[in-house]
């Protein structure tokens, strides 16, 4: 990683493992021992295992429910249906339109209608076979065009459009020098998180309940939970266990209302663990997408309008299709100065799986369409497609098309120059590879004569945090103290770590902050006020903001207790565990907190947004983070393989907080951004999906994922603590666009859905066969071996 | 039922199991070695790996009666008198993990690799770890990992 050190704040501290540095992960520890205990790893004596029956079918009333035979069965303890929710039947994050347990009907295939408590797993698994629900089944609505129309069934009663946004920016007449038009498709993409949903719902014996959960926001689970069991919030305690990766998959509901109503039923601890293949009906996924898109532009490369129709598949129930929405609309034109827009963003109900929040919500999607158009308008002009980003970049001051000025940093110029100037990987004889190299691996049938190289550019942006009038927040605490005669800081806070390394990040803000090593981050639970989710990059912002505030609180608490003291008047500081002033040691902490413990909590909340108008127009989002991407592909034309060469990227984070770990998030994401380029898709058949294993649904492995150089900026936002931005989501939004930019620099083929797939690219280019790049032997430098690839 | 004995982690057990149980099955319920994971079901992700007489299997292949008379090295198994693996030192150090499903089963596989291959290339490391999925990382800690254990690195 390369680090560009631009107007970036200093930190105040000299105390180890602050801020800046790749300190360890605290619960590293555990998680290479073996000892981290995930959710599915709890157990308690006593415990029942509880399981789901979920709908076969897409659509369908439900005439009856007969659970008198599973009742019956030796070991079953509960079975459980809608008429058993004790509160309200419905949940869901924005919209509460999910049953709890389905009633009347069913809208998608997995939908859970039934549940069972058994002694174990395998009884209950048995006893959901015992369960007679009488269907009858209708016609599923599974296109969200379809959807659109006056004679599509209506899927609820408020009708099928979820959401609507439309964006209207300058002249809706604004005529063109220059038109492109495309057509895009994004598939429904899974978070793939490698541990499955599981929890542990364990009764008071009061009446209340505790839950040991993966979740990405302990409150709003609350929240539901206990709305849904009739039960005040206080009753319902949820802590957060050993999570297993998320992505936004875990966002909203799972077990967590179904395992408390089974603990509360049986007055016995319940634990409920999917296995993958419910793991893939149990959550929600990335919204599938059709765009229509149509750019004007000047004959020397302006743009003048951007017009797009954007149609979003929410599935059966809202999730968080409403931001998605909002985002898409907001982000439909790409970090671009656009002068006219006109954008309609469309949110669908259908009998598809549910679809919700995922890394990079709503920008990916249109992230793909805008920087196809760039590269198709790039080709009418004949201009470099670089050229044409540079010249239309969007820049502080400037206006975006929703109205909202564009704060400092946005750095879009910069890091497309830098990107572009990142060294290119050497060319490679494709001929008499070892096979393992070549596009498609082991399964390329061919000695490498149809391999083609391209390269592809694409940027990309998303905000951070949640937007337009939501009032986003957190709480922490922070305790300092004295323990076995060494100063001890404890930092409280609900906040989940789910991977990203969030544990760290408070541990280093705090000993930035207060001078003090011995940094204990306590498991997150309800105890301690809402952190907001972990989600939309904006925990090390938001919670990193509200540690640092109350740091800052229990510091200054400190000062004047030295001041009362020593009567020190100069500036004070606190290094490693001691009281500095003009330089000099004048005591340790031990002395000044004695037996003495200082606490302080901030709940804090970040400027104000607010929802669009009408028209679209308004200050929706605070925060704003740029990435961009160029991609080496290498392409089998015949084969329709590909082999990802390199990523080269440049993302402004603001501040670097822990080296190693920023590019983790970045590698990371990229994987996913090209997961969703070549091979992520839940593939669905008239509203069930095809491919509800890891045998089936594909994600990166070791080998699809290519070396990755970055640069990275640190254009310290004003506002931020640290001056950072978000770092979660930005890789996986331009990675993708790039890796098919590419793609078709190699192929000269359209290439407008995604996944591409083999038969995308082997199937009828576009351009004639001698207009398409053919190998040259004589431009590889030799034959390429195992030994001479190996990175120096 | 048939009855089993095995060596995990260095202690002798003895245990009545149902033949149609699965290995990983019998170490996380009836060992409670929780610390190898299951993420598929379908023996693709790799979490679930082990040592089997040294050799890196995926747990969740195999019945648990296969593992009769045989030695079992879990995650758990590789700290000696409270000192780590260099290779759980080195995935710690190197960010090799984030949410931490995989690393069990990476860490197994990647003690496997050097034990067949102690200086391994770039690519060696990515076709040695083809079988064990990460979702988190992108891979390329764990490929620093696994290049500081083989002290190819600092």
């Amino acid at each position: 990683m390369t680090t560009t050190p631009t107007r970036t704040r200093p930190s105040a501290s000299r105390t180890r493992g602050g801020i800046g540095e790749s300190v360890g992960r605290p619960d590293g520890v555990p998680k290479v021992k073996g000892e981290f205990e995930y959710s599915s790893d709890l157990h308690v004596e006593g415990m029942l295992w509880g399981a789901t029956l979920r709908s076969p079918h897409p659509h369908a009333n439900i005439r009856s429910i007969y659970t008198s035979d599973a009742e019956a069965m030796a070991g079953v303890f509960a079975v459980l249906t809608h008429e058993d929710v004790p509160g309200r039947k419905v949940y869901g994050m924005e919209i509460p339109d999910q049953p709890v347990l389905a009633w009347e009907k069913v809208r998608y295939q997995g939908e859970a209608v039934a549940l069972v408590a058994a002694d174990h797993p395998e009884t209950a698994r048995l006893a959901l076979g015992k369960i007679r629900v009488d269907y009858e089944v209708l016609e599923p609505v599974t296109d969200a065009e379809t959807a659109m129309s006056e004679d599509a069934p209506k899927l609820h009663l408020s009708g099928n459009e979820l959401r609507r946004v439309d964006v209207r920016h300058g002249d809706p007449e604004a005529a063109a020098e220059v038109v492109v038009e495309g057509e895009y498709e994004v598939g429904m993409q899974d978070q793939a998180f490698l541990g499955p949903e599981s929890g542990l719902a364990i009764p008071d014996g009061e009446g209340g309940v505790d839950l040991y959960i993966s979740t990405q926001w302990l409150h709003v689970d609350q929240d539901q939970v206990a709305e849904s069991l009739d039960l005040p919030p206080e009753m319902v305690r949820l802590t957060l266990s050993g999570v297993g990766g998320a992505f936004g998959g875990r966002e909203d509901l799972s077990m967590q209302i179904h395992a408390c109503m089974l603990a509360l039923h049986t007055s016995r601890p319940v634990k409920m663990v999917y296995g993958r293949e419910e793991s893939f009906h149990g959550h929600v996924h990335r919204h599938p997408a059709k765009m229509r898109y149509e750019h004007g532009a000047t004959r020397d490369g302006k743009l003048t309008y951007v017009k797009a129709n954007l149609i979003f598949d929410g599935g059966a129930y809202a999730s968080s299709s409403n931001a998605v929405c909002l985002n898409a609309a907001t982000f439909a034109c790409g970090p671009y100065d656009v002068p006219n827009a006109r954008i309609e963003s469309h949110m669908l109900y259908t009998n598809n799986p549910p679809c919700g929040a995922m890394r990079g919500f709503g920008a990916v999607q249109v992230c793909f369409a805008h920087e196809a158009q760039m590269d198709k308008l790039a080709e009418k002009l004949g201009m470099d497609p670089v050229d044409l980003r540079l010249k239309n970049a969007i820049e502080p001051g400037m206006k975006f098309p929703f109205g909202q000025e564009v704060p400092y940093p946005a750095p879009v110029r910069e890091i497309l120059g830098r990107v572009r100037e990142i060294p290119m990987p050497d060319e490679q004889e494709a001929m008499g590879r070892d096979l393992r190299e070549l596009p498609g691996g082991v399964s390329n049938t061919t000695h490498g004569e149809g391999v083609r190289r391209g390269v592809g550019y694409a940027v990309g942006f998303k905000n951070i945090g949640f937007s337009a009038g939501f009032d986003d927040y957190s709480t922490a605490r922070i305790s300092l103290s004295i323990e076995d005669g060494e100063p001890v800081v404890r930092v409280y806070t609900a906040a989940a770590e789910v991977g990203q390394g969030l544990v760290m990040v408070q541990a280093q803000i705090a000993r930035t902050e207060l001078g003090v090593e011995n940094v204990v981050v306590e498991a997150a639970d309800t105890r301690t006020g809402s952190a907001g989710s972990t989600s939309a990059s904006r925990q090390s912002y938001v919670t990193g903001a509200a540690v640092k505030e109350a740091c800052e609180k229990v510091r200054e608490r400190i000062f004047e207790l030295v001041r009362d003291e020593f009567g020190e008047s100069d500036e004070l500081a606190i290094e490693d565990g001691n009281i500095i002033s003009d330089g000099r040691e004048i005591a340790p902490l031990m002395e000044i907190l004695d037996d003495g413990e200082i606490s302080e909590i901030v709940e804090f909340h970040h400027r104000a947004t607010h929802p669009l108008d009408e028209n679209g127009q308004g200050d929706a989002h605070f925060q704003f983070a740029f990435a961009a991407h160029r991609a080496v592909v290498e392409v089998d034309v015949e084969l329709g393989l590909v082999r990802v060469v390199e990523i080269a990227t440049t993302q402004d984070v603001g501040k670097v907080i822990n080296p190693k770990a920023l590019e983790g998030q970045i590698e990371g994401g990229i994987a996913q951004g090209l997961g969703l380029a070549l091979m992520e898709e839940i593939r669905i058949q008239d509203g069930e999906i095809q491919n509800a294993s890891f045998t089936d649904y594909l994600i990166p492995t070791i080998l699809d994922m290519p070396p990755v150089k970055m640069e990275i900026l640190e254009l310290a936002d004003p506002e931020a603590p640290y001056g950072l931005k978000g770092v979660g989501e930005p890789p996986t939004i331009a990675s993708t666009p790039a890796i098919v930019a590419a793609l078709r620099n190699a192929t000269a083929m359209e290439l407008g859905r995604i996944p591409v797939r083999p038969e995308h690219i082997i199937g009828i280019p576009k351009k004639p066969p001698d207009e398409l790049p053919q190998p040259e032997s004589s431009r590889y430098s030799g034959i390429g071996r195992l030994e001479d690839r190996r990175e120096t | 039922m048939k009855r089993i004995h095995v060596k995990a982690n260095g202690r002798d057990f003895e245990h009545e199991v149902e033949p149609r149980t699965l290995l990983v099955h019998y170490l996380r319920e009836t060992l409670n070695l929780t610390g190898t994971m299951v993420g598929c079901n379908t023996s693709n992700c790799g979490a679930c790996t082990i040592l089997l007489d040294g050799e890196s299997v995926k747990s969740c292949t195999m019945f648990a009666v296969q593992a009769d008379g045989r030695e079992i090295t879990t995650v758990q198994g590789l700290a000696e008198n409270g000192n780590w693996h260099p290779m759980q030192t080195a995935f710690h150090e190197q960010h090799g993990l984030q949410c931490g499903y995989c690393t069990p089963g990476m860490i197994m596989a990647s003690i496997s690799l050097l034990e067949e291959n102690p200086d391994p290339s770039e690519e060696e490391i990515r076709d040695g770890l083809e079988g064990n999925y990460c979702r988190c990382t992108g891979y390329e800690n764990i490929i620093k990992a696994v290049q500081q254990a083989a002290g190819q690195t600092s």
